[in-house]
């Protein structure tokens, strides 16, 4: 009789290098991509499982589906023509990358932002957040069979992408923040209409915790899925709710405080059982956070003041030769700008640093050894990765 | 930030130090020396977060700038370590026995500048640019003008701008002459 063997660590059998011995044409291995076109893959990716019945023995991840080499476009466009091109780097969360190019530019070029912009920076940072959150919920509950959730979820960031589009005038892409400060304060009224917005979230919040998180078949299938030990958090550059589900408690609004978050009062969510669950679990606290911050940020946004400081003539900008790292909690950890100036009218290079790149790769190679293939679609929800950071 | 250059000094040749802001500093180091360098930083001065590892191509002076930022949870501080290689003849030693993240960057590095960074894991492997002949692109010399010339066909009845002119008519009107 066949008889279930525990220790998976056996299988399959290893070359005396450590690799696994896979032999396609044995029969007993089968190749699977999983992507670049799933339902349940998170944008335009693949992965290469190799499988043994319905267990992952090999996976690597595949990008380069989505490539447009914005930071080679960018070392030929000069300052002001980068912010445009900047945002189509991460589609669901654009203005992290607006804050942190304006930032490092600001930095080296030694401007002074003026006080109601920054707190519409924060405004508009965290009401990103809280849209890139709500589509990741569909995404996640979704991938554990949960349909309905983010159907629910779609009409709440709908809202807030109403909000958005007062604003700034876009839905998707902002463009709201070029170095030096926003292109706007708030429009009137804006306080009542995104106080209702947030009274909707926070409704739905309660539903989706009860249908969600109270679920049997959510609980059953997350709990004790896709662990991260504690000590890879720095191997693999973990960070955000992946490095605080596992009990490390890293929030770049706490530990580097940027903008008016000093001004704030919030407490970063931590989790300790480090699974999908928690990781889950530790999202939803941050929907939480989030509902509150933005509650304190509309209340203290000036609705009058500069709001723009003043550049020199865009064309004829030069920044002296430097460089700086600028870094920002997006949903998903720490993302960041390295930029390099050479006293030209050009950056001579921009690095964007997004979490995925290392949640995407290194660790999701990692993590589906040994995972049903059924399961994989949850675990990579559950990172919330995202290509486009990886390629760029 | 400035006592651990000071200790860091004692026992590597760091240069060209600058103090960015108040926790980001950059410091060059030798080629030879960058790794040992890196090691110490991780293993005894708690630098255990690989933020980026990245390259900058300054082709006038025919070097690679490689920028290894590292981060300290505990310290809270962030050293950039730069470290310039011979660009005709780029090569460093990997670190993905270091960060098991490393090897990423590394990869993408070998595809889009070129530098090789032995035994680091599927360093070979394409990453992004699937079957790309050809010089690495993110190179300066290389140009993606003249590639997407060659590469794609402009639609008839388009007109195109040069961005630069087209930004000068409609920013400043009143400004003559080259941009």
């Amino acid at each position: 009789m066949f008889k279930f063997e525990s220790d998976r660590s056996k299988f399959p059998e290893k070359n005396p290098d450590g690799t696994n011995i896979i032999d396609l044409e044995s029969g007993k291995f089968t190749k699977l991509w999983q992507g670049p076109i799933h339902p349940g893959m998170t944008g335009n990716m693949s992965l290469e499982l190799i499988i043994q019945g319905d267990e992952i023995m090999e996976c690597q991840t595949h990008v380069g589906y989505l490539h447009r080499g914005f930071e080679k476009l960018m070392e030929r466009r000069r300052f002001i023509q980068c912010f445009p091109i900047c945002v189509r780097i991460a589609v669901p969360e654009p203005d992290f990358n607006e804050y942190c190019l304006a930032a490092t530019i600001e930095e080296l070029a030694g401007i002074e932002v003026p006080e109601a912009a920054l707190w519409m920076r924060t405004l508009l940072l965290e009401m990103s957040r809280l849209q890139s959150y709500l589509a990741w919920i569909g995404g996640q509950s979704s991938a554990f069979g949960l349909g309905l959730i983010s159907q629910w979820t779609t009409w709440a960031r709908d809202l807030v992408l109403d909000r958005f589009e007062e604003i700034t005038g876009g839905r998707i892409y902002h463009m709201h923040m070029p170095p030096g400060g926003v292109r706007g304060l708030l429009p009137f009224g804006f306080e009542t209409r995104m106080k209702e917005t947030l009274e909707h979230v926070s409704k739905i919040m309660i539903d989706v915790e009860r249908v969600m998180f109270n679920n049997a078949v959510f609980k059953k299938r997350s709990i004790g899925l896709g662990y991260i030990d504690p000590s890879l958090v720095d191997e693999y550059g973990i960070t955000g709710p992946n490095a605080r589900g596992a009990g490390v408690p890293k929030d770049v609004r706490k530990d580097y405080p940027y903008l008016k978050y000093p001004e704030l009062d919030f407490e970063v969510s931590v989790g300790k059982d480090s699974d999908v669950f928690t990781r889950a679990d530790v999202r939803r606290r941050d929907i939480l956070t989030t509902i509150e911050l933005l509650r304190q940020i509309v209340e203290k946004v000036p609705g009058k003041g500069p709001y723009m400081a003043e550049l020199p003539n865009v064309l004829h900008w030069k920044i002296p030769k430097a460089e700086t790292y600028v870094r920002a909690e997006c949903t998903r950890g720490e993302y960041g700008y390295y930029t390099v100036t050479d006293g030209s009218g050009y950056p001579r290079r921009i690095n964007v640093r997004g979490p995925s790149y290392t949640h995407a790769i290194a660790l999701m190679e990692r993590l589906a050894i040994n995972l049903n293939i059924a399961d994989t679609a949850g675990v990579m929800s559950s990172l919330h990765t995202y290509p486009p950071e990886v390629e760029r | 930030m400035n006592e651990l250059i000071e200790k860091l000094r004692k026992k590597y040749p760091i240069k060209d130090e600058v103090y960015q802001r108040e926790n980001l500093t950059f410091v060059s180091v030798e080629k030879d020396q960058a790794v040992d360098l890196i090691t110490h930083l991780r293993d005894y001065e708690q630098f255990s977060h690989l933020v980026i590892l990245t390259a900058v191509d300054w082709i006038e002076e025919n070097l690679f700038q490689l920028t290894y930022l590292l981060n300290s949870p505990s310290k809270k501080m962030d050293i950039g370590v730069r470290v310039m290689i011979d660009r005709s003849n780029p090569e460093m030693v990997s670190i993905h026995h270091l960060w098991a993240a490393a090897a990423t960057y590394q990869r993408e590095l070998f595809e889009m500048f070129g530098i090789p960074f032995p035994d680091s894991p599927r360093l070979k492997v394409p990453f992004i640019l699937e079957g790309w002949k050809g010089m690495p692109p993110y190179r300066r010399d290389f140009d993606t003008l003249k590639y997407s010339e060659e590469t794609f066909f402009p639609r008839p009845g388009r007109s195109k701008k040069d961005p630069a002119e087209h930004m000068k008519e409609m920013m400043y009107p009143e400004e003559n002459g080259s941009v």
